[in-house]
């Protein structure tokens, strides 16, 4: 089992959202988080202040899969994420000890999906 | 001779009139994404500015001085001559001034009702271009032929109590040629992607408060024909707010608060020109029109024809301004405003061709100069923001801020 985190462009979450149900991956949590890589952020000026570098808004995903799945999940993040602009954003891939179902209480790869 | 009731009426409508800029604001920014929300609030405010100079220094003079038949010239420009004596041809009883101004609140909210046809893609600088231009060598002349001493279109007759051809008719069909030359949105998740329902309603409930000036105020007078308007405006917006509501719960399942308001604002466009001419039981079949001919254009045209109208500018300005002339052609009565005509059903069929005429005389001019304005402003100014910006947000590349914070 393994968790995929993958930062994105907020814009791209359709498309990825798109891309992962067309590999048959429909559990997915996100989130919207801020932060900035390469990019190095934007400009934002208030009555005249000026502040640079400020971070950016990106959305974050994560999705627990079995070992099967996680190529699949990836290059569809990638088709639906990628433009080759800096900012794109990141893939994570974790080992995932553990996962269970609350409704059933069921555990490990059979619970994931 | 100056009457102290109708200045402080027609002072007082002003400034209800002033308050539906800021509520239009709110209308279409909550009906945008977040990271556009400020670049509307944006237009609409710098259209306040902007417009309200445009209007003392030429704009007033080119829509109603004296001028020949086509516009008024320059002779009040930058207000001479505009003093604090009434000027009889326009209102016997009150100062010159006081209508300037009351007719400076319209020349600023008709460009800012377009902003809904671009909004979310449009450059900062070429909007300003663009809202300049159309206010001079759209509104301005229009404004002239309806309302304007002298006008050819009021020479002929044809009743617009408040601005159903000069306001929602020209605003309407500007919204329809920016859009289709503008373009769709990327990335958009659905349309209409709303990111602040309460902002809408609020809005909803500016305009629909400020309407009282505007249709009311259009009286010109506290007398019993502006409590007509303003009893028909409400009549309209009730009766198409709940009309729509009750349309979506057949149609959809579910009525919506979107619609319902949606539906309100289609009844206030639509009842405009009529306020002051028709009965209130006539208001009520007016508010129920609109609804019905605004959703089929909101609902059911506009997914077909697949032009990206991104806050429903044309599909209720414009379908509302255009359906409400036609109507004030059916059911204007004499025994209402003895100033008007009767209309169709009171046995003066020539009134709704005279109607007629001007809708379709407005809408050519409307979408000619418009289109002409549009080439013009995209040579010099370039029209749509790049992709990269577009999709980062007007509000981060066009002004350099955020609306909202994500972390406290």
């Amino acid at each position: 089992m393994k968790l995929i985190i993958a930062i994105i462009q907020p814009y791209k979450l359709e498309e990825v959202k798109e891309e992962l149900y067309k590999s048959e991956i429909n559990l997915i949590t996100v989130s919207e988080v801020l932060g900035h890589g390469r990019q190095m952020g934007v400009t934002e000026v208030y009555r005249g202040h000026k502040e640079t570098g400020n971070l950016l808004r990106k959305v974050r995903l994560e999705i627990a899969v079995n070992e099967n799945f996680v190529e699949p999940a990836i290059k569809a993040i990638v088709k639906g994420a990628k433009t080759g602009e800096a900012g794109d954003g990141k893939i994570f891939v974790l080992d995932l000890n553990e996962c269970v179902r609350i409704r059933t209480e069921e555990r490990g790869p059979v619970a994931i999906g | 001779m100056i009457n102290g009731a109708d200045t402080v009426f027609i002072l007082f409508s002003t400034a209800l009139v002033m308050l539906m800029t800021p509520g239009l604001a709110f209308f279409y920014g909550g009906m945008v994404r977040r990271k556009n929300v400020l670049s509307v609030l944006m237009q609409c405010f710098i259209a306040l500015c902007l417009l309200s100079l445009h209007w003392m220094f030429f704009g007033y003079s080119l829509s109603f001085a004296p001028g020949n038949i086509f516009w008024g010239g320059f002779k009040w420009a930058g207000l001479a001559g505009v003093g604090l004596e009434p000027y009889t041809a326009y209102s016997a009883t009150i100062p010159h001034q006081a209508f300037m101004i009351f007719q400076m609140m319209f020349a600023v909210i008709t460009p800012a009702l377009i902003i809904g046809a671009f909004a979310e893609r449009m450059r900062f600088s070429a909007f300003l271009a663009f809202i300049l231009l159309w206010a001079t060598f759209v509104y301005d002349p229009i404004c002239h032929w309806v309302w304007g001493e002298g006008g050819w279109l009021k020479n002929l007759g044809v009743l617009d109590f408040a601005g159903g051809i000069v306001v929602h008719t020209s605003a309407g069909i500007a919204a329809l040629v920016t859009t289709i030359f503008m373009g769709k949105r990327k990335n958009l998740e659905h349309t209409p992607s709303p990111h602040n329902l309460p902002f809408v309603v609020l809005g909803t409930a500016l305009l629909w408060f400020g309407w009282f000036g505007f249709n009311a105020g259009s009286a010109l007078a506290a007398n019993g024909l502006a409590v007509n308007a303003f009893v028909a405006t409400n009549a309209a917006a009730a009766a198409a707010g709940l009309s729509w509501a009750l349309l979506e719960w057949i149609r959809n399942g579910k009525p919506t608060v979107f619609g319902m308001v949606t539906g309100s604002i289609a009844g206030l466009a639509t009842v405009t020109p009529a306020s002051g001419f028709v009965s209130v039981m006539s208001a009520i079949i007016i508010g129920v029109s609109a609804s019905v001919l605004c959703f089929i254009a909101v609902s059911i045209t506009k997914p077909k024809f697949k032009y990206d109208d991104s806050l429903d500018a044309f599909g209720v300005h414009g379908v509302g301004g255009i359906l409400g002339t036609l109507l004030t052609g059916l059911f204007a009565s004499k025994a209402i405003n003895s100033a008007g005509a009767n209309g169709l059903f009171y046995g003066n069929y020539k009134q709704f061709f005279i109607q007629l005429f001007a809708v379709i005389v407005v809408v050519i001019y409307t979408f000619v100069v418009t289109f002409i304005i549009y080439k013009l402003v995209d040579v010099f100014f370039r029209m749509r923001v790049s992709e990269k910006d577009e999709s980062m947000g007007l509000d981060l590349t066009q002004h350099h801020e955020r609306a909202y914070t994500v972390l406290e």
